[in-house]
């Protein structure tokens, strides 16, 4: 049921103004992120999202394994944009850039 | 620096030739060992993303006396009556059998580090290439006059840490006759878990106000007002519990009589219950204490936030609610598993020889529940300032609930599922 609405939204959304979170200093900030930072940044969603992306049976917050690096992308852009209604990830999601967004979604679709 | 020369001359008492011998653990394991000591939130998350991290190749051993995982997120809806310890509580066997971590049921009685070794109650002594600390929190009992006996009585109960304690407590509740009083001290900040003893008063209200309408939930602060997610506790609070629940502040407890379970304080007058909970002021667990690395007020531990390793010990890494958080940084069960998982990336990028991530982040989202069915949160994201050597909340990222909601306790206790699975499963 929420993932169909999600998905609903997300084709809405193809064409949305993605912007910048307004980060933290980034000393990096060009540099593309070594496996071990993407796989430390991916680890900071676990703690709500599951190891990986992978929630327990019946979860009521989705699991994020395996989805598409597009998709993901375009819903943290949304969510950060606040065009998605939510109670939390839209405050988590402006604490992640596009470059971040973008290796996470990497990093997510990979799961299986 | 006379403790740690204490604990070294402990531990040249024991065999340190039977070290490695002692136990079935790999002698000289290549990549290293790591010893985690403490198994909640922090510790647990440490063990097992040490050997994701290394992608299985470092040695990891966890020494915790508990025989499972009880976690007090969650533990205040035990004192109101929703759920069961059992329910809170989570088997290690995941962590030996999915992930290879060797868990020891023991306790640490000293720790060597010029050695890299530690003894353990069982007679062992174990060395170490990196030693991780999470000794959780210690609640500093001789701080308030008569505290103590009126703990170790029964009479006054703290339940800082879910356990035996917690449904010690819960079965005062329900001994309480109808019109009873309830109190709740709350220290000054710092403190493990912000919104907890707000949550907790909640949760007795909602009971006593199912069960035992003519009682009063007294809620004495000793700060200067509710210290997490005020708003929307104290609108929950006039909304669901109207002369039911009274919240005070600058309520500085200075002593307490078991007998007669009055609570005295600093200015105001003394307050008489039918059920005292005293949420003393806490300082790191015992351990951390002990071994000196508590220097911060000798309540907290320093640590550089870019490893978590102690600014002390070399190669000893201290995570979770014990050390000296950084500004808008609370303790918590979720802080603790994203200390650990910077602590567990940054001592595997060390061991095998590579370098730190130069820019790690956390985040972290503390549910409360406000009713038997309604929760809050407040979130933020945290990235590290190099400048600054520590982590600071991302501009414009994180926040509070806009309003109490059926949905968030949903989420709330999906939330703890999924944490203690990435912990422990």
């Amino acid at each position: 049921m929420i993932r169909g609405t999600w998905l609903a939204v997300a084709v809405l959304l193809c064409a949305s103004i993605v912007r910048n979170a307004s980060g933290a200093e980034e000393p990096n900030a060009v540099a593309p992120l070594s496996a071990m930072a993407v796989r430390s940044l991916a680890a900071t969603c676990a703690g709500c999202h599951g190891t990986d992306g992978h929630v327990v049976k019946g979860s009521k917050v989705p699991g994020i394994a395996g989805l598409s690096q597009d998709y993901f992308a375009m819903q943290m852009s949304a969510y950060r944009a606040g065009k998605i209604p939510s109670t939390v990830m839209q405050q988590i999601a402006k604490g992640y850039d596009e470059r971040e967004t973008a290796a996470l979604g990497a990093y997510f679709a990979a799961q299986r | 620096m006379q403790r740690r020369e204490l604990l070294r001359s402990l531990l040249a008492g024991g065999s340190l030739a039977a070290i490695g011998a002692c136990t079935s653990l790999p002698s000289s394991p290549k990549a290293g060992r790591v010893i985690v000591v403490g198994g909640g939130y922090g510790g647990a998350t440490a063990a097992k993303y040490l050997r994701l991290f290394s992608d299985r190749t470092l040695d990891v051993v966890l020494i915790e006396p508990q025989a499972s995982f009880i976690s007090s997120p969650l533990s205040n809806r035990v004192i109101g009556g929703q759920l069961q310890l059992s329910e809170l509580t989570v088997s290690y066997d995941g962590l030996r059998h999915e992930h290879g971590v060797h868990v020891l049921r023991d306790r640490v009685t000293g720790i060597a580090v010029d050695r890299q070794v530690i003894s353990l109650a069982s007679g062992k002594v174990l060395r170490y290439d990196k030693l991780v600390l999470a000794p959780g929190i210690e609640p500093m009992l001789d701080t308030i006059p008569g505290l103590a006996e009126g703990h170790a009585t029964g009479r006054i109960l703290q339940a800082w840490s879910a356990g035996a304690e917690t449904v010690a407590l819960r079965r005062q509740l329900e001994a309480m006759p109808d019109g009873g009083v309830v109190v709740i001290t709350i220290p000054e900040a710092p403190y493990r878990c912000p919104p907890a003893p707000y949550e907790r008063a909640s949760l007795v209200a909602a009971y006593c106000k199912q069960f035992k309408p003519r009682s009063k939930v007294l809620v004495l602060d000793a700060n200067q007002d509710v210290i997490a997610m005020g708003t929307l506790f104290k609108k929950a609070w006039s909304e669901l519990y109207p002369g039911l629940l009274e919240y005070r502040n600058h309520y500085v407890l200075t002593g307490v009589d078991a007998t007669s379970l009055t609570a005295h304080f600093d200015v105001a007058d003394d307050v008489r219950a039918d059920v005292l909970n005293v949420m003393a002021p806490v300082r790191a667990g015992r351990l951390a204490v002990e071994s000196g690395l508590a220097t911060i007020n000798q309540r907290w531990c320093e640590v550089d936030f870019l490893t978590f390793e102690s600014t002390l010990g070399a190669n000893v890494h201290i995570v979770g609610d014990s050390i000296h958080s950084a500004p808008m940084m609370p303790k918590s069960g979720f802080m603790a598993n994203a200390h650990a998982k910077v602590a567990a990336a940054a001592i595997a990028a060390q061991l095998s020889g590579q370098s730190v991530n130069a820019a790690p982040k956390l985040a972290n989202t503390c549910y409360s529940f406000v009713s038997q069915s309604e929760a809050i949160h407040s979130a933020a994201v945290y990235g590290y300032v190099a400048e600054a050597k520590t982590f600071k909340p991302i501009q414009g990222a994180g926040g509070v609930s806009p309003a109490r909601s059926t949905l968030e306790a949903q989420y709330a206790d999906a939330w703890a599922h999924n944490i203690w699975a990435d912990m422990l499963a």
